[in-house]
């Protein structure tokens, strides 16, 4: 396109600051229009924290997902078009109460969250197990055998260690207040460090 | 498998922006390119996941201008001049009030064939015509907009 003429006009050359202003603008209208026509399936954002960027995605029923940067918030992104709709949008509207909360509990001033949730992206024993965890408290940690006893099926220890690891909400559904029973961490989906983050932010 | 809606937005949104600005000037532009992305959105989960995305959106967007001219007639405005892009600096040329000028047929196929790259065949199916009268047009309507932007 830049072929057109001698030198390519400013309107036509990429990232013109007018342009770029224009299609912000748009951006914001088509969030607000996509929703009120009842399209906006999956709305996401970024938010910083001291672990790194999160990513938030909802649904129009809650929030639906939380993301860890080492993910890769393309694959998450991904994954999320063709699992729940591929009418996704970056739309931080939908997601403000979620990422204020976010950033209350890293400021150490929040110990719960209080935003609906879609648990659509587990099911089955995996989500019976985030069931049981979002009921462990702030500060308070099991062992995934008190886990699995917990959940009525004692010798699926690993199991549990699984639905840990494939928790599509985690911060929020708190996987990082399960350790082994020696007291060792176990894994972490957003990596061993965040872990050790989100413990030593909830014994302080 | 279809991409996050987002990706479309973001790797096609300013080739819509210039098509819709091509064909209608940039006052009517946000509007239609609004249209489109609602429309495009609404449709999304059924399209192929082998269709061409961009020619897919410039036809929605062709579609969109169509309305919008057509409801112009109806409701003129008393404009007096060539629509401006008046939130652009000083410095930048009018190219669209340029692209204004060009007649109906000239200015959607300079828009749909140099600002989106669509061939000719893909241009002619979307104007209805052929595509050798597409191919006149787009390189008659460029011509028209050298002598213009470059004279002398």
């Amino acid at each position: 396109m830049t072929t057109i003429f001698e030198g390519a006009p400013p309107a036509l050359q990429p990232d013109h600051p007018e342009e770029a202003a224009a299609l912000s603008r748009l951006h914001a209208r088509l969030e607000t229009d996509a929703a009120a026509s009842e399209l906006l399936d999956v709305a996401y954002r970024t938010v910083d924290t001291p672990i790194g960027a999160l990513l938030l995605a909802a649904t129009p029923e809650g929030l639906v997902r939380l993301a860890f940067e080492r993910e890769d918030f393309d694959t998450v992104l991904e994954a999320l078009a063709a699992r729940v709709s591929p009418r996704l949008l970056a739309s931080p509207a939908r997601l403000d109460a979620a990422a204020r909360q976010v950033d209350e509990y890293f400021a150490g001033t929040r110990r719960t969250f209080d935003v609906p949730l879609d648990w659509r992206l587990t099911k089955g024993f995996r989500r019976t197990v985030l069931e049981h965890l979002a009921g462990i408290g702030y500060g308070v940690t099991e062992s995934y055998t008190q886990v699995a006893a917990a959940t009525g099926s004692p010798r699926a220890v690993r199991a549990v260690g699984t639905a840990c690891a494939t928790n599509p909400l985690p911060i929020v559904v708190p996987c990082h207040r399960v350790l082994r029973s020696d007291g060792s961490l176990g894994g972490y989906l957003g990596g061993l460090d965040a872990k050790r983050v989100l413990l030593g932010l909830e014994a302080a | 498998m279809k991409h996050p809606f987002e990706r479309v937005v973001q790797q096609h949104g300013a080739t819509v922006l210039r098509v819709c600005r091509a064909v209608l000037g940039v006052q009517d532009a946000d509007d239609a390119w609004s249209e489109t992305f609602l429309a495009a959105l609404r449709a999304y989960p059924s399209l192929p996941d082998d269709a061409n995305v961009e020619a897919w959106l410039v036809t929605i967007a062709h579609r969109k201008a169509i309305d919008v001219i057509r409801a112009r007639e109806r409701a003129p405005l008393p404009v007096a001049e060539l629509p401006s892009t008046g939130a652009a600096p000083a410095k930048d040329p009018d190219l669209w009030a340029l692209v204004a000028t060009l007649p109906d047929r000239q200015r959607q196929a300079v828009a749909y064939h140099f600002f989106a790259g669509l061939p000719h065949s893909e241009v002619a199916a979307i104007i209805g015509c052929t595509p050798d009268a597409a191919r006149r047009a787009s390189s008659d309507g460029v011509a028209a907009l050298r002598a213009k932007w470059l004279p002398e």
